[in-house]
């Protein structure tokens, strides 16, 4: 994070296409090998969101990406930001592609969009900041996985309501400092 | 030397922007073909212009690049990828597996195992596999959505009753985490088992079609097959004439007015490998660089 006040002009990638190439890579492996926790820099977004979550916000948000902003990340100061670095319109929770928020001001997650049954790919991307983030905890097993993995998610049982949904379903990833994880809807998390 | 009149990659951000949110949920449903808004590129439909629109998604500057065509480094197709992205990404190419980081290829997987973090793109013309059994993209969905695959099954049955043996021997319909059936691109039925559990990160481009999907690392693949024919996968029964590999999917290549044939690796970097370690098949003579090493 940069030293001083970051206002809504300042905070953005400095080489783009390339930034945003790595971020894309790091993000992709995030969320094709679920439970691995790779390192996304380059973003100074203002508080209170991650320099990890920025860098996404950065990397996949345009005019086509409908966000919400839940709970304390609903301020001036990051609307303005995404607004001018993105260019992403601001929306409620049923009609988001991306989400912002705490695991709790994301709750309940069932407001969510989580696609259709013939196009299950339009559905929400949830970023959840969490203060802390470790290879501990619940077991993650599925597709990206070879035996398991174990992530320090919040809590299973929404995982397991969602995994039920499939192919339908939200799509999650972890974000704290500079570091992120995913998890996908085919994951199955389970206590350890 | 990277062009400067393009974006990196050729491909503007908006445009990656848009690819990159695709690939994500591809990944996030396997099997599962992502509709995008695919662009025209400086290259024919049915020249990879899915696969390239992926690969410029997916690369970075730090990125080795390896292009094949049928298991080929040295053919039309693969070398003027290569030049493309060399030319608007400056990446670093290379013809080895092993050594490369992303590797797009048309209608092959390498012999060489691929390992963790590689990404194979695949270049895709027919995304869905249900599609020359129903022409409806509208019925294809419908049926995806019901997992109503029982015609794929009737053309393998029909297969059989026809020719005593599925003769499907290429874009074999194979089945993902059990739920989606999939096109894995017109990879030789031999390859099929590579899809399954593989390390690396498979992705799928249809650019005409302007579909992405995705197996991520470890994911169940699924041959469709019946308890009475099981799924074999089949190769020329021949070793290479050139390395004399038993185990490698051989080209036929005819070699003379009378009909004489001899049989080569597909995969070219495989090939070369081992001829440079010594192995010579029944045509073949030692290699130069194998000496020289």
């Amino acid at each position: 994070m940069k030293d001083g006040p970051v206002d809504a002009l300042s905070g953005g990638f400095s080489a783009p296409s390339t930034q945003s190439a790595f971020a894309f890579r790091q993000i992709l492996r995030a969320l094709s090998e679920p439970g691995v926790i790779v390192d996304l820099e380059g973003a100074s977004p203002p508080a209170p969101l991650s320099a990890a979550a920025g860098a996404l916000a950065l990397t996949l948000l345009d005019g086509g990406t409908p966000v919400h902003l839940a709970g304390s990340l609903d301020c001036a100061a990051l609307r303005n930001w995404i607004t001018f670095h993105c260019g992403a319109p601001l929306c409620d929770a049923g009609s988001a592609a991306f989400a912002f928020g705490t695991w709790a001001d994301l709750a309940p997650f069932d407001r969510f969009a989580i696609g259709l049954a013939d196009y299950p790919d339009r559905s929400v991307t949830l970023i959840v900041e969490v203060p802390q983030l470790s290879a501990t905890g619940y077991r993650l097993r599925g597709p990206g996985i070879e035996t398991q993995r174990f992530l320090s998610v919040p809590d299973a049982a929404p995982f397991q309501a969602n995994r039920a949904l499939f192919p339908q379903g939200f799509d999650a990833v972890f974000t704290c400092g500079n570091r992120l994880a995913g998890l996908p809807r085919t994951t199955i998390v389970e206590h350890a | 030397m990277t062009d400067q009149a393009y974006n990196f990659a050729y491909l503007d951000e908006q445009t990656k922007r848009m690819i990159r949110r695709a690939l994500l949920k591809a990944v996030a449903i396997p099997g599962y073909q992502v509709p995008f808004a695919s662009r025209e590129m400086p290259m024919p439909y049915g020249w990879g212009t899915g696969g390239v629109q992926v690969t410029a998604a997916c690369l970075t500057p730090d990125d080795v690049l390896k292009v094949i065509d049928q298991g080929a480094d040295d053919t039309t197709n693969a070398v003027s990828i290569r030049k493309f992205f060399q030319r608007t990404a400056g990446v670093e190419v290379t013809q080895s597996t092993a050594l490369a980081s992303v590797i797009q290829t048309r209608h092959r997987i390498p012999e060489t195992a691929l390992s963790a973090g590689q990404i194979l793109v695949y270049q895709v013309p027919i995304p869905e596999p249900l599609r020359f059994l129903e022409p409806r993209e509208t019925e294809t969905r419908k049926m995806h959505e019901l997992e109503e695959y029982g015609l794929m099954h009737v053309k393998l049955y029909e297969d059989i009753a026809r020719h005593g043996q599925i003769a499907t021997s290429y874009a074999y319909p194979v089945k993902v985490e059990g739920r989606y059936v999939m096109d894995p691109s017109p990879i030789p039925k031999f390859d099929n088992p590579k899809l399954s559990g593989s390390a690396a990160l498979q992705l799928f481009g249809a650019g005409r079609e302007q579909r992405i999907y995705a197996l991520p690392p470890f994911t169940d693949v699924v041959s469709l097959d019946f308890d009475d024919h099981p799924f074999t996968p089949t190769k020329a029964n021949h070793d290479c004439d050139l390395c004399g590999a038993s185990a490698s999917y051989l080209d036929e290549v005819i070699i003379d007015d009378q009909g004489s044939r001899m049989f080569v690796c597909s995969d070219t970097d495989f090939c070369e490998t081992r001829r440079e370690m010594g192995h010579v098949g029944r045509l073949g003579t030692p290699s130069n660089k194998g000496a020289q090493a």
